[in-house]
């Protein structure tokens, strides 16, 4: 040892002062996720422990993300390095308004299917590990949400599609691993070219941090090599997310599994891959975006009228929303093709409505078959009279999903079509339009079938119930099957009220992503 | 050697994509495989090949004398080797089940979750 005796400066590398305790508030999320996991999975086979453990941690992992929120919305742009090395050299978390809010929404989310699941995944599944899987699965949406490096956003996105395939196949039904084949195989394919890209990305640049990466490609100056990159990365987050002509995995596996994990299957997991189009498209490679416009505009355009159209075309409810999904998919990929700061708050505002309606959709699907047993359009009916509460919800949702005031969708399609008139992208705002309308027939007719029509097709509306075999009373349904159904209607219809602040937030968000001399600064002379 | 390397981690992809254009489970699943190993093998292209140089700092020195090996490309690959090795484990019982289950391997008749007659939506009330 009396090599090191001379004092190094080791300044330039690392950080020497203590971290401010507000920081941890980065890494909080997922450090009390992994351990929640963990300590449900010692807890495997005591099912009626496991849902709390899993709930303590989520309302803990919520706390701390409102406080991340907070700090941002306050401070700007907060970083935190991994081992005390400054970046580029650290692993750095970095959370910027989009990535903070979105993380906060997803939490919100799982915390609702994790109170909706204590009855209806059955006890032997809990075994199998519902809760930890769910816990691993906000883990890496949450990590994919708040890192800032570009290889840990692979890591991430692994974690969260190892969770999901356990998810994905719990019942262990024919269904289930056809629909699991399809669904890993297509999801491992693209994440497998992000990590190409990254690679191609490092060799290039060399370096991995987003902040970084960033500013480096400025100097080649949207060159062949940046444009090759983007289309690649294109491709990839275009797959993860269910954009069209490579959708197919998602309407052919999303009604396999159990609702309450296709509810938060169709909540997070390819809202992820619009947050990661987000960041890639205007963070890093805003030359290659702009080269990319024409290709972006068409393949959102077709796949919001692939969405609205598979939507219509669909017997089976579960279906029915999966193509909802990819709609909704169309939507936000249309507000990164036109690109200006209004459409991409438009894009932010519509993912975190899209986590909540998509989540709250599927609830409302497996409360649907809880009270007709049925989910064929043809056969279910006469749910008004047998739930006037749940109708109500079941309107609500349907209408936010469309698009209508006052609820979140309608804020989220008029920051859209606003920025495309802006922009002159005349196209793109008649699609959005015109998808929206084909929406609204769906879950109109959708609607109108299941409530309002008194019992299966061919039957006048409902006047009084009619008896139908297996299934629950209105009396009959749980707590846990209300509540979070209540909470995520009464958010849709807040935010869709009270908009503003969530704008404010988008549009700060919107900022930083189009202009990243914040996010750079933030990374670079953030740390104290 | 860059230039060899590409070429070969070219031949990797080309082979894997062709694998996975296949109707047969089993193939699509040893084109994963490849796929795997060919995007290592262009992490590790793209960091840079500089043979017999470990990265090393000798005493009483701050730097590396020389220019040596980088030692990130070989983190990532072994990050990535790790994750793509649990994945294709978990691929292979999937696979296996599929097969138990649906009693095929090939992917034109796994029509279980998607089944061939589309029944029409109701066109009326």
């Amino acid at each position: 040892m009396a090599a090191t005796k001379t004092t190094v400066d080791i300044t330039a590398a690392m950080v020497t002062e203590a971290v401010p305790l507000a920081d941890w508030l980065l890494v909080a999320p997922v450090l009390l996720t992994m351990t929640g996991g963990a300590i449900s999975i010692i807890f495997r086979k005591k099912s009626a422990v496991q849902p709390w453990i899993a709930i303590t941690t989520i309302a803990l992992v919520i706390l701390s993300n409102v406080g991340l929120l907070y700090r941002v919305l306050t401070n700007g742009v907060v970083t935190m390095v991994m081992g005390s090395w400054l970046p580029p050299f650290g692993i750095a978390f970095t959370a910027d308004p989009l990535g903070a809010l979105l993380a906060l929404t997803a939490s919100v989310a799982t915390l609702c299917v994790a109170v909706f699941a204590m009855s209806s995944i059955a006890e032997n599944e809990r075994r199998y590990g519902f809760y930890p899987f769910l816990l691993m699965l906000l883990c890496g949406v949450t990590g994919a949400f708040l890192t800032g490096d570009i290889f840990n956003l692979y890591v991430w996105f692994e974690v969260l599609l190892i969770s999901s395939f356990g998810m994905q196949i719990l019942g262990n039904e024919k269904g289930q691993i056809d629909g699991a084949v399809k669904y890993a195989v297509l999801n491992l394919i693209a994440t497998t070219l992000f990590l190409t890209a990254t690679g191609l990305l490092y060799g290039l640049v060399g370096t991995l941090n987003m902040a970084d990466i960033a500013g480096k490609l400025k100097a080649f100056d949207g060159s062949g090599p940046v444009l090759g990159l983007a289309t690649l990365y294109f491709l990839a987050f275009a797959m993860k997310a269910a954009a069209f002509p490579v959708n197919f995995w998602l309407p052919a596996s999303y009604h396999t599994p159990r609702l309450v994990v296709a509810a938060i299957f169709a909540g997070l997991l390819t809202k992820v891959g619009v947050y990661a189009l987000l960041k890639v498209m205007l963070l890093l490679m805003p030359e290659g975006r702009d080269w990319l416009v024409s290709v972006i505009g068409i393949v959102a355009i077709a796949t919001m009228l692939t969405g609205s159209l598979g939507a219509l075309a669909q017997t089976d409810i579960r279906r029915l929303m999966a193509y909802l999904v990819i709609a909704g998919i169309g939507a936000m990929m249309a507000g990164i093709a036109v690109g200006n700061e209004v459409a991409v708050s438009g894009v932010i505002f519509y993912s975190m409505h899209s986590v909540l309606i998509m989540t709250a959709l599927y609830l409302l699907v497996a409360f649907m078959f809880q009270m007709s047993g049925t989910f064929s359009l043809r056969e279910i009916g006469g749910l008004y009279i047998r739930t006037p509460l749940g109708a109500g919800i079941g309107l609500i949702l349907l209408l936010a999903v469309a698009g209508f005031p006052p609820f979140s969708g309608f804020w989220a399609k008029l920051l859209l079509v606003a920025g495309a008139l802006e922009a002159g992208h005349g196209w793109v705002a008649a699609g959005i339009l015109i998808s929206g309308l084909f929406t609204t027939i769906a879950v109109g007719r959708l609607w109108i079938f299941a409530f309002l029509r008194g019992g299966n097709e061919h039957t006048v509306d409902g006047i009084q119930a009619l008896p139908m075999a297996g299934c629950s009373d209105s009396a009959d349904i749980s707590w846990s099957i209300w509540l979070p159904l209540v909470v995520l209607t009464t958010l849709i219809f807040v935010i869709g009220v009270l908009p503003e602040t969530i704008m404010s937030i988008t549009d700060y968000g919107a900022k930083t992503l189009i202009d990243p001399s914040a996010y750079i600064g933030a990374v670079f002379g953030g740390i104290r | 050697m860059e230039t060899l390397f590409s070429v070969l981690v070219g031949i990797l992809f080309a082979g894997s994509i062709y694998l996975l254009l296949s109707r047969k489970l089993v193939r699509i699943l040893l084109g994963i495989a490849i796929l795997g190993n060919a995007v290592n093998l262009l992490i590790f292209t793209a960091g840079r090949l500089t043979r017999g140089v470990p990265p090393i700092i000798p005493i009483k020195s701050y730097l590396p004398i020389e220019a040596t090996a980088n030692p990130l490309p070989q983190a990532l690959v072994l990050t990535a080797i790790v994750i793509s090795f649990s994945f294709l484990a978990f691929f292979l019982v999937l696979g296996y089940r599929a097969y138990q289950e649906l009693g095929t391997d090939d992917l034109l008749d796994m029509r279980v979750a998607e089944p061939k007659e589309h029944s029409e939506p109701p066109l009326g009330y």
